[in-house]
């Protein structure tokens, strides 16, 4: 479980140097140009809540935000990453407190396996800071790049509706 | 909800969050492929492109040139594997020859794992795998099951036996039907891929991470197949990322892992891509042929239900598909039969309901049909042909609230407003439908042993072999052990996920909870008697004179049940004995024997159809379940919930298509295998009926697991046809097929 010695491409002449803030951290990493923001955060900074349902766009497992917007980790290269600010489900919560929509994905049992948690609570807070979800029916349908194979949508869906006021108010980060 | 009485503050029965939902939520629950370790080697699968012949050569010369590559494993240069069949048998094997992954030159089926490129890290793996090149000679391929159709032979299974004579019954009743229904295959593709991380360690031995439903399976098969000592392989699974029965048997991902570990002696990850969750087991491509006759007031007088499954040349994979036919209703002259159809294929496996989801389907919509035909509400049509006894094995019910689902999942629905004719309900430019099928699943016990342990601060934990694939299966023990020590859940811990623990059955066909949880009320009670022995020897003991069965454990305490006052703390007597633990080995009771154990459904589904454009919206679902007393509501619901989206997605969406010219695999992807989105799933409704079983196990509790997704499809088909007037018999029921 120790993310001492993972390759982060230093030695690489490929290599290229980026400055981010991860989780409210700043970072400065060496990173290949063809890896991938997932990639980097699970395999080599061994941030594994990030997941990896199809590495091609298609599941929403790897959504995290980025500036704030809601973006699949698998299509979005690590030297894209420069100057940015990045927030996995790794830097929601504060401390001990749980972020709302985490609270409330508990409370709701909004999900079983829980692989595709992660992305389904990112893509939540990224929907409560575009302003656009006004209904059950709004939320449902742009939450819909979220798949959970587990089925366990009506639980996700009291969950976000429940805890969206809550994110708006705190500025949805 | 009880169905047992139990004092106020026992935990079974309530709606906990789930005790793993904080990790989940934070991202700190760990699944196979997340295990880091320093110095971890990457694999990348390479996977045959035929569908049948042989290698002549795999060259990996190229792919060993990249800087990083540290080995490109085929069968000419693998360690040493076990060369009988019965070394590569695990504990849901088909009948037949398992795959022997990297074995020889044989190819079986396309997407069949043909080399393993291990390196540094996954980019170098990924791109290296791309440059080994592989020459074959093919040879000529089936992989259509209705071409196929005439090589069917008759299923390793044993059927009940033909009762009555359905060929003589048809001919004399007054209404009958002949219909044929067709299924596609149809993948798990749980969310998370499957992966195994082997963490190689100094003494040789293996610490692997693995996707399985059984941890004790995997470590059965990688012991057997690398010919190692027990002890020198574990296998952990904390968290597996959803399951559906994918991981009842090793995926080839496991033994890959554990030869580049063992060649290279370094700990090695191989994590599955999406498209290689398309080339292990799935739901088979099937035929039914279903004949029913009735009464002119629609009694049943025959059924005969064949059905035709794919499986591969190397396996008969069975399933019970056709048993539901011979017991759901009253009926006696029946005839029942199964048939396998052998391709160029992998083997199918079990997923959620296996068997049930076909055979029901089909059975289903035909008493749909039989109802129309007859002039019958088919709800009245169900009722009529009540079964209180399963007359396959002639044994009455120990439980059977189906009525009960019937009479509530209807009243919930508004059953009642349903008008008989197609295509008279409607909203706007949308025709409106209402279907309703009946669901049933085996409620099945297996042995299962687990241990629990209070150690000197009070704290218990208890622990098996399990796995929690989403089932909720940490929180539903910890309840049980709760609730039988008397202690508050906070201070109980369930352990699971480990092949060292007290041996559990596979995590599959919803009999978790009647297995692993017999077995923890089992250790607990065992623990109470050492809890008691000790109290019983303390200085001044209250219980002196006492017997075990005249004190409870409630609230921290052991008291007397007549005279609650006289007490002990647990703490106090664990104070005088230090900490204490037990095991148990629990089977399913002799009593159970004499009954037929089934778990039922009633299902009453809503369809909207746009007359112009064929779409279709299941806008509502009542889905009311009997399935004895369910220990968690919350998690029990999701269960259903889960079971009902995959109805629905069954019902409208999956198909896994094969180009028959290629052998292969053409929508082997996310975007191209449609499962239910966010917006695809609208109002469901689930009822648990209550239901007393004191037969099925001391817990009265049946499992959860497969009764949500049984009947499901048949529902949303029958309502199809309420709305539209077309019988659709063939799934998906998608908009091309409407209009
Ligand atoms: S892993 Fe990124 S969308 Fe599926
Ligand atoms: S909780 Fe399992 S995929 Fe959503």
């Amino acid at each position: 479980m120790s993310a001492t010695s993972l390759r982060e491409g230093r030695s690489d002449p490929a290599a290229h140097s980026i400055s981010l803030v991860l989780n409210g951290q700043p970072r400065q990493l060496d990173v290949l140009p063809w890896t991938t923001v997932l990639d980097l955060l699970r395999e080599q900074l061994d941030l594994t809540g990030s997941k990896k349902g199809c590495d091609h766009g298609q599941c929403g497992a790897c959504t995290v935000l980025l500036d704030g917007k809601r973006v699949n980790a698998c299509l979005t290269l690590a030297v894209m990453l420069d100057g940015r600010d990045l927030t996995t489900i790794e830097g929601l919560a504060n401390g001990d407190q749980l972020h709302p929509l985490q609270e409330a994905f508990v409370r709701h049992d909004a999900f079983q396996c829980g692989y595709c948690t992660p992305g389904q609570i990112c893509s939540a807070v990224g929907l409560a800071r575009e302003g656009r979800a006004q209904s059950r029916d709004e939320i449902s349908e742009l939450m819909s790049g979220n798949l959970c194979r587990c089925g366990a949508y009506n639980n996700i869906l009291d969950a976000i509706e429940e805890a969206l006021p809550a994110t708006r108010g705190e500025g949805g980060a | 909800m009880n169905a047992h009485a139990q004092p106020d503050s026992s935990p079974l029965g309530r709606p906990l969050d789930r005790v793993d939902g904080p990790l989940k939520v934070t991202g700190q629950a760990r699944y196979a492929g997340e295990f880091n370790e320093g110095g971890l080697l990457y694999g990348s699968v390479v996977s045959s492109t035929i569908a049948r012949g042989r290698v002549l050569s795999i060259d990996g010369a190229a792919a060993e040139a990249v800087p990083g590559v540290q080995l490109v494993l085929t069968h000419l240069n693998r360690p040493r594997l076990a060369a009988d069949d019965d070394s590569y048998e695990d504990m849901d094997s088909a009948e037949g020859s398992a795959i022997r992954p990297l074995f020889n030159d044989r190819v079986l089926y396309s997407g069949q794992p043909l080399a393993l490129v291990v390196a540094d890290n996954l980019e170098i793996a990924r791109h290296a795998a791309s440059l080994v090149t592989i020459e074959y000679a093919a040879e000529a391929h089936q992989t259509d099951l209705v071409a196929a159709l005439d090589q069917a032979h008759a299923a390793p299974a044993e059927l009940p036996e033909p009762r009555g004579d359905a060929e003589a019954a048809l001919l004399g009743a007054a209404l009958s039907i002949e219909l044929e229904y067709a299924l596609p295959i149809e993948h798990h593709n749980p969310m998370e891929p499957h992966a195994s991380t082997v963490l190689y360690q100094d003494d040789g031995s293996l610490l692997i991470y693995d996707k399985t439903q059984g941890p004790q399976n995997s470590q059965q098969y990688v012991q057997h197949v690398f010919l190692l000592d027990k002890e020198k392989v574990r296998i952990l699974a904390p968290f597996v990322g959803g399951a559906f029965g994918s991981g009842l048997r090793p995926q080839y991902q496991l033994p890959l892992a554990v030869m580049a570990a063992l060649v290279l002696k370094r700990s090695v990850r191989v994590t599955l891509t999406r498209q290689q969750m398309f080339t292990f087991g799935y739901r088979p491509r099937m035929l039914q042929r279903l004949r029913l006759g009735c009464t002119a007031n629609g009694t049943l007088q025959a059924i005969t239900h064949d059905a035709f499954a794919q499986t591969s040349r190397f396996e008969d994979f069975t399933e019970h598909v056709v048993e539901w036919s011979g017991m759901l209703y009253h009926c006696d002259n029946v005839r029942l039969g199964y048939q396998m159809v052998p391709l160029d294929v992998f083997t199918p496996l079990d997923m959620r309901a296996p068997g049930a989801t076909e055979g029901v389907f089909a059975l289903e919509c035909a008493m749909d049909e039989l109802a129309c035909a007859a002039a019958i509400d088919p709800l009245q049509l169900r009722l009529l042909n009540f079964a209180d006894t399963n007359q396959n094995e002639g044994k009455p019910y120990s439980s059977k609230e189906l009525r009960a689902c019937y009479a509530q999942g209807a009243e919930r629905f508004g059953w009642d407003r349903r008008s008989m004719e197609p295509r008279s309900m409607r909203d706007g430019h949308q025709l409106v439908g209402w279907g309703m099928a009946t669901g049933v699943w085996e409620a099945m016990q297996n042995p299962a042993s687990a241990r629990a342990a209070l150690a000197a601060d009070g704290t218990l934990t208890v622990s098996s072999a399990t796995t929690d694939i989403g089932t909720g299966t940490y929180t539903v023990m910890t309840q049980i052990a709760a609730a039988a020590m008397g202690l508050p859940v906070e201070q109980v811990e369930f352990k699971l996920g480990d092949s060292s623990l007290p041996t559990a059955p596979l995590q599959g066909g919803s009999f978790t909870v009647s297995s692993v949880g017999t077995a923890v009320q089992q250790a607990c009670t065992a623990l109470q008697g050492k809890l008691f022995e000790v109290a019983q020897r303390l200085p001044q003991s209250p219980f002196a004179g006492a017997v075990l069965e005249q004190v409870e454990f409630v609230d921290g305490q052991l008291r007397l049940r007549e005279s609650p006052e006289t007490a002990l703390a647990i703490a106090e007597v664990l104070a005088a004995s230090g900490p204490l633990e037990a095991q148990a080995d629990a089977k399913p009771d002799e009593k159970r024997d004499k009954f037929a154990t089934a778990t039922h459904s009633a299902v009453f589904v809503e369809v909207k159809v746009d007359e112009a454009l064929g779409s279709i919206q299941v806008s509502r679902v009542v889905s009311a379940i009997a399935a004895g007393r369910v220990v968690n509501p919350k998690m029990a619901r999701n269960q259903i919930l889960g079971g009902v989206v995959w109805g629905i997605g069954m019902a409208l969406q999956e198909e896994t298509q094969i180009d028959h010219n290629l052998g292969r695999y053409m929508n082997h992807s996310l975007a191209e295998y449609h499962i239910p989105v966010n917006a695809d799933i609208h109002d469901i409704e689930v009822i648990f009926v209550e239901e007393n079983d004191d037969v099925v196990n001391a817990l009265g509790s049946k499992g959860v697991g497969e009764i949500g997704i049984v009947g499901v499809a048949s529902a949303v088909a029958n309502a199809i046809y309420h709305a539209t007037g077309k019988r659709i018999r063939e799934l998906p029921i998608t908009l091309d097929k409407l209009l």
